[in-house]
């Protein structure tokens, strides 16, 4: 059963269970698509406001209405398919993109009690947690569709029968592929500690109390902080966002994937990426933070304790991304590909070894101080000989090119 | 210096080290084979040049960047041949500006000559301007007035700001940092302000003319100026916070379009290019025109002869003409804003209703100009881009039979492939964007 874990779905299944669950998934797809709209023109004040300009102020209150004209406007442009790319993948490669950005949207837990009922709320009667779907496979899904989404950019780069954009899609696949492992390894942390894939069981695991009775027990701290910190820079990476946005960088590669895209399909490119953000941002929040878990401060509303908790966490990374973007300078290529293979990869993997001798060691009832020195000797061990061995590499590379040309 | 470990050390008259110049000027060597791109076709240049990297030619791509592209600065086209993303050979074509500049200046009289040849580095328009005068002023054997020398300088230093500006609001632009480009505009719009109030315009001023500059500044221009000097270097710290310090700035631009002292001054790259590479070379201290010879500055040169060499000087510069600015502030002289010589400078309007004389120099002056002896001459100034000089021969008529700009972004462009070699297209973004060209004066 794969909508099993849902208290929605072990009562019996009739028609309002059905209307129920066909609801939240209307809901959702409205969430997402508003605040896409509300993420566009949030960014495009908060870099206006760090740059010193006004930013987006004449379509509707604070130009809230900004990115509905921008949608309006290119719906009505020509669309235009060059006559060299590759029609049927042409037309493909934006539906690619953004599939998968709703689909990750489902498992994400956006509110629910979970300071006394186990993260559900009530609607009509019916008992139900606040996500779409809850599946087992929880987190898979979202590495899952983050691979889909990588056809969408490289099928659409390629299909574009021009160079620009075919090195934007080279650039994609690369720089998406490698940071998914670093991306993958920290998520594996959180599994380690959290012992489920279900992004449900994941917040539950984080609102149950923590030392002391107030530090939260959220798995930025009890997985020490450093996933969490690869996880946001993989994850940025994985988004093509600045400082990070070499696919599409438009001092080199004009538009990158989407230089040949108008009209509505190049809407689509737009959307999928700002919906990618939001659904990172939300990833990082139920992974890390605690989802949506959080104290119920006045009893009668327990739904919207939760769902306000989430926003305020979401609200952080998205501003940070906004951040990001509007101060870090962009990565080249190959000094992105250092830092994801010979940084993050060894440095996710190792603290995952880490976490699990720990864990193991709690299980055997080993000696804490030296599981840790232990393990601290190994990574120590393994660290020097991936150093020597990128010494040896590059040695190796640079005088190779001194022969070649001096 | 104020930069942390910035690699630009300021030094007058220092002579560049001289790292390894026996391998330095094999390079040259190599590199002077490889430049064979510039001068016939691609397949002569393949067979000559001796060929990079692979034989294989399968797994090139020629690349068209530009003329419309965002990071050329304007219309530069560049002809890359590429292998995945590495850069092989490229090819500047220039010309998609072109104006016939330079041809109209034998159209125009010498009074006129100014508000064409503002029009060619419309970065810094003065210095074009200036150039343009202190030939003129050679062929006429006038002195101008002290004043109108010292408000030439405080003009030009205001636009060699106005043109670091925006260098580095391009630069951080061209990086990615977007933030960036928006302070640079800031910063150089404070500036354009200063500009409008004491010109009239914004750009293109025509301010400085032969025989002075068109009016004297303004009441309270100290005020003006004093403020400027006083909100500008905080905002230089900024710069520092922002981009000097940042990791990633440096990865992106430290050895990327590295060039050594020997291929700078064979490829006679002058300005931030060739000060980049330790030759301290800056007219304003070797031949001083003005009055450079009366205030005290240094000359920023850097040691790598890379993008960020390039970057760190022309933020170091800007330090420094602020330094002179604040001595134009205190030294400004009283007197004429131009020359009182009726035959070249057109009389105040009250004195045309009273003098026939007036009247008819009025007339004469703006129907058919000056008369300048006849001769050549070439004046050079230190424009923010290197040496901008105007060569000019004169006939003994109110034209010049043939006016010559020598552009520094044109001359320092001839650097780009031997920079560009072998880097990544990213690469080449920095290096187009630390090089700094203005299409308009590379055209004209």
């Amino acid at each position: 059963m794969i909508l099993a874990l849902d208290p929605l779905y072990l009562t019996n299944i009739g028609l309002a269970v059905v209307l129920i669950a066909l609801l939240k998934v209307v809901l959702a797809f409205a969430i997402v698509l508003v605040a896409v709209l509300f993420m566009v023109w949030f960014e495009r004040k908060v870099i206006a406001d760090m740059q010193h300009r006004i930013g987006p102020n004449i379509a509707g209150p604070w130009g809230l209405f900004q990115t509905l004209a921008d949608g309006l406007k290119l719906l009505m442009k020509e669309d235009l398919v060059p006559e060299h790319s590759n029609r049927f993948v042409f037309k493909l490669a934006p539906f690619l993109a953004i599939v998968p950005a709703f689909l990750t949207f489902a498992i994400i837990p956006i509110g629910g009690n979970f300071e006394s009922k186990g993260g559900s709320v009530r609607i009509f009667g019916y008992d139900t947690y606040l996500q779409v779907a809850d599946p087992p496979i929880g987190i898979l899904l979202f590495l899952a569709m983050s691979s889909i989404a990588v056809y969408g950019v490289m099928l659409a780069g390629w299909s574009s029968g021009s160079k620009f954009p075919l090195l934007g899609s080279v650039r994609a696949s690369a720089q998406m592929v490698s940071y998914e492992a670093a991306l993958g390894l920290s998520v594996l942390a959180v599994i380690l500690q959290t012992g489920s894939l279900s992004t449900h069981e994941m917040v539950a695991d984080q609102a149950a109390g923590g030392f002391l009775g107030f530090i939260p027990n959220w798995n930025i701290i009890v997985t020490g902080f450093v996933p969490f910190l690869i996880f946001l820079i993989a994850g940025t990476a994985e988004l093509n966002r600045p400082p990070f946005d070499l696919v599409e960088a438009e001092q080199e590669l004009v538009g990158g994937f989407h230089t040949e895209y108008s009209s509505f399909r190049f809407a689509i490119f737009f959307l999928a990426e700002y919906l990618n953000t939001i659904n990172m941002s939300a990833i990082i929040v139920t992974l890390f933070l605690g989802g949506p878990s959080g104290p119920v401060l006045i009893e009668g509303i327990d739904w919207a304790w939760g769902i306000l908790w989430f926003l305020v966490k979401l609200f952080v990374f998205l501003f940070a991304f906004v951040w990001f973007r509007a101060t870090l300078p962009r990565f080249r290529y190959d000094q992105l590909m250092d830092l994801g293979w010979k940084l993050l990869i060894p440095l996710s993997l190792g603290w995952f070894l880490f976490l699990a001798a720990l864990n193991i060691g709690n299980d055997r009832g080993w000696n804490p101080g030296v599981v840790v020195g232990v393990t601290i000797v190994g990574g120590f061990a393994g660290g020097a000989l991936l150093m020597a061995a990128i010494r040896t590499a590059r040695t190796e590379r640079i005088s190779q090119e001194v022969d070649a040309h001096g | 210096m104020n930069v942390t470990e910035t690699p630009a050390e300021s030094s007058v008259g220092e002579a560049p080290g001289e790292p390894a110049a026996a391998d330095s000027a094999e390079r040259v060597r190599r590199r002077g084979d490889d430049s064979a791109v510039l001068r016939m076709s691609d397949t002569e240049a393949a067979e000559i040049g001796g060929d990079p990297r692979t034989p294989d030619h399968d797994q090139r791509v020629l690349l068209n960047m530009g003329p419309s592209h965002p990071s050329t600065h304007g219309v530069l086209r560049l002809m890359l041949e590429l292998e995945g993303e590495t850069v092989l050979r490229s090819k500047p074509v220039v010309g998609y500006l072109h104006t016939g500049m330079e041809k109209q200046g034998e159209q125009l009289s010498y009074l006129q000559g100014c508000t064409n040849v503002t029009r060619m580095d419309y970065a810094s328009p003065l210095f074009t301007e200036l150039a343009f005068s202190l030939a003129t002023e050679k062929l006429l054997e006038i002195e101008i007035p002290e004043r109108a020398t010292w408000i030439r300088m405080l003009m030009c230093e205001f636009n060699r700001l106005a043109s670091h500006f925006l260098f580095m609001a391009s630069n951080g632009m061209d990086l990615g940092a977007v933030g960036m480009m928006i302070y640079g505009w800031r910063e150089r719009e404070e500036i354009l302000r200063f500009f409008e109030k004491v010109t009239g315009l914004r750009m293109n001023h025509n301010y400085i003319r032969p025989g002075g500059v068109a009016a004297d500044l303004p009441d309270g221009w100290q005020y003006d100026v004093a403020r400027l000097l006083e909100i500008i270097p905080p905002r230089l710290e900024e710069y520092d916070k922002l981009m000097t310090g940042q990791p990633i700035w440096r990865a992106r631009l430290q050895g990327v379009g590295a060039m050594a002292p020997e291929e700078a001054v064979a490829l006679s790259a002058t300005g931030p290019l060739l000060r980049s590479t330790g030759v301290a070379v800056d007219l304003r201290r070797d031949e001083p025109y003005l009055a450079y010879d009366r205030v005290e500055f240094d000359v920023i040169v850097g040691t790598y002869g890379d993008s960020y060499d390039r970057y760190a000087i022309r933020l170091n510069e800007i330090r420094e003409s602020i330094r002179i600015l604040h001595q134009i502030l205190d030294m400004m002289p009283p007197g004429d804003y131009r020359v009182q010589d009726k035959k070249i400078t057109p009389p105040p309007r009250a004195r045309i209703d009273e003098s026939m004389e007036a009247l008819i120099h009025h007339f004469k002056i703006f129907t058919e100009g000056y008369k300048v002896p006849a001769g050549e001459v070439y004046a050079a100034v230190e424009s923010p881009r290197g040496e901008l000089g105007v060569y000019m021969v004169s006939d003994g008529s109110s034209h010049p039979y043939r006016m010559h700009v020598r552009s520094p972004s044109f001359i320092n462009l001839q650097c780009l492939p031997h920079l560009m070699q072998y880097g990544l297209i990213a690469d080449g973004v920095a290096i187009i964007s630390s090089v700094d060209p203005i299409m308009g004066e590379v055209d004209r």
